[in-house]
């Protein structure tokens, strides 16, 4: 596992931390440093909502349907922006957003490398199921008391608000997540409890995107298990047949790219998969040709 | 025999689960309840919709935090005694300077700041009151300076004259029109005494109201939705050595 090329084998994760970094940066220097084009910010806002050039407006679509629930219609403009935003996740897969854009992928990753480490197991048990209970209680929540109920006390929220406009005390919710994380459940927000992570996880059923797998070059050495943040996407046997990982909980972290000695998975398009895979079908059926 | 046990385990972790659920939306909901008090020190920008409606839509952008020119507004942070994330003001430190295109609510994308607002001078962010033992002009001093200051003055705040019972001098003394004031807090920030004596607060702590029994058949008269501010007798006139600073100004 540490035979990984430098940088080559790291390609997908500098590309990660560098997206991560410019979304956040921009936020910052559109706020901070008054970065914009002749006199239009250049991204106005934060994750929750935002505004390109003063012309495209960006949303978060769970936002937007935690605060529809809550029984308070919104203006055209952050429902747009909602729309934009979940066609693109819908095409790349939705939790490409919580492996590539959320910056709390930063501190997972961070009480991740401190679990490894120290070579911490974990003390506690959770089902990952547990996500889709909280989103449906979010969801649920917004609905009978009237505000959305995730936004109030989302620590992605407060992250990400406080980074760019300040710090508050979001740094002790941030230090309970970490901690959380790195000394009680492995992946124990972002792979159990996150409600947008199980939001987006629905949005990723559709993607487009794909992490293709070629079983004829797969030597099952299970490496890429070992690095998956969520290893219960990658069941081989499924994935054999799809010729893709098929779950939308995969977060599109490209760890298991990165890591496969053989080169068996890679990005693709989901029409270019299925469109192999029937062609080899259809070999197979008629060997006359 | 083993169906059976399947089914009671099925249904046993059923119950189980139903009950974390439970528990967690509870604990949430408590939570949630706790994050809805604002402070009344802190004031929301202008066009807010009404607070429970305001709290609900807002999505927590900050891009009215941006648009404002003066660096006005600060989006809640945790620990602050308002709903985490949602934009207010202290106007001590900065006040609202009521600008006349509103880049506020012209940048707010999901209407929790209302783009009905007619003009900046109909925002009702809060209300000014005035602590009469603390204030300058109270203590028979020429001050003044809330009045002079007041964006909205003569009609906002105006100054009345009060005989003074131990000289023939009188006192004059600024008075709120809650009809007219916008709640920005200009007067709050120039008030000069160490603790403000005239602060913004929200209208309806320090509102009261007449009932519907004493007001004029009408329905007009003082403190009906309406009326105009009640004045003393040099109403629309200028008051020579008062209003110097402002001779013109129309």
């Amino acid at each position: 596992m540490n035979t990984r090329r430098w940088p080559g084998g790291h390609r997908y994760l500098l590309a990660r931390r560098l997206v991560q970094v410019t979304v956040l940066l921009t936020f910052y220097g559109t706020a901070h440093w008054a970065w914009g084009i002749a006199g239009r910010p250049l991204l106005a806002g934060n994750l929750s909502s935002s505004m390109i050039l003063g012309t495209v407006p960006l949303a978060d679509p769970f936002a937007v349907l935690q605060i529809l629930l809550s029984g308070h219609w919104l203006r055209w403009e952050v429902l747009a922006g909602a729309a934009l935003v979940l066609g693109l996740y819908a095409i790349v897969g939705g939790r490409s957003f919580c492996a590539w854009v959320c910056p709390v992928n930063l501190v997972a990753d961070g009480a991740e490398r401190v679990r490894e480490r120290l070579g911490l197991r974990s003390g506690l048990h959770l089902p990952r199921q547990i996500r889709y209970v909280v989103l449906t209680l979010s969801l649920l929540l917004s609905a009978l008391l009237g505000i959305a109920a995730f936004e109030w006390v989302s620590p992605i929220g407060i992250l990400h608000r406080e980074l760019i406009y300040g710090i508050g005390f979001g740094a002790a919710a941030l230090a309970g997540l970490f901690i959380f994380d790195a000394l009680v459940l492995r992946h124990g927000w972002c792979g159990h409890l996150c409600p947008l992570g199980a939001f987006w996880a629905q949005v990723g059923r559709v993607a487009r995107v794909r992490v293709a797998f070629d079983e004829s070059t797969c030597t099952q050495c299970g490496d890429c298990l070992k690095v998956c943040p969520e290893p219960q996407v990658l069941n081989l046997k499924a994935a054999a047949q799809a010729g893709m990982v098929r779950s939308g909980e995969c977060t599109h972290c490209a760890r298991c790219i990165s890591v496969c000695p053989e080169q068996s998975l890679a990005f693709s398009w989901r029409a270019h998969i299925e469109q192999t895979a029937s062609a080899a079908d259809h070999n197979e059926r008629s060997p006359a040709s | 025999m083993t169906t059976d046990a399947g089914r009671r385990e099925f249904l046993r972790r059923m119950a189980q689960s139903a009950g974390v659920a439970t528990t967690g939306g509870l604990l949430w909901a408590y939570l949630l309840g706790q994050q809805q008090q604002v402070s009344a020190h802190a004031l929301r920008p202008p066009g807010a919709l009404p607070e429970a409606d305001f709290a609900a839509t807002c999505i927590k952008c900050g891009q009215c935090v941006q648009a404002c020119p003066f660096g006005t507004l600060r989006l809640a942070a945790s620990g602050d005694d308002v709903p985490i994330g949602t934009p207010w003001f202290s106007p001590r430190d900065v006040p609202c300077y009521m600008c006349e295109d509103v880049p506020c609510i012209a940048a707010c994308p999901t209407g929790a700041l209302d783009r009905g607002l007619p003009a900046i001078e109909e925002a009702r962010m809060g209300v000014a009151a005035i602590d009469q033992e603390s204030c300058l002009s109270w203590q028979g001093l020429r001050c003044e300076i809330c009045y002079r200051e007041c964006p909205v003055r003569n009609d906002a705040i105006t100054v009345e004259n009060h005989p003074r019972r131990t000289s023939g001098h009188a006192v004059f003394v600024p008075l709120v029109h809650a009809s007219h004031c916008t709640g920005c807090g200009i007067c709050e920030k120039a008030c000069p005494t160490e603790l403000a004596a005239i602060r913004v607060v929200p209208p309806d702590l320090v509102k009261g109201r007449i009932g519907d029994h004493y007001r004029l058949s009408d329905g007009s008269g003082p403190g009906s939705p309406g009326a105009t501010p009640v004045r003393g007798e040099d109403q629309g006139k200028r008051v020579p050595g008062l209003d110097y600073l402002n001779e013109d100004t129309p």
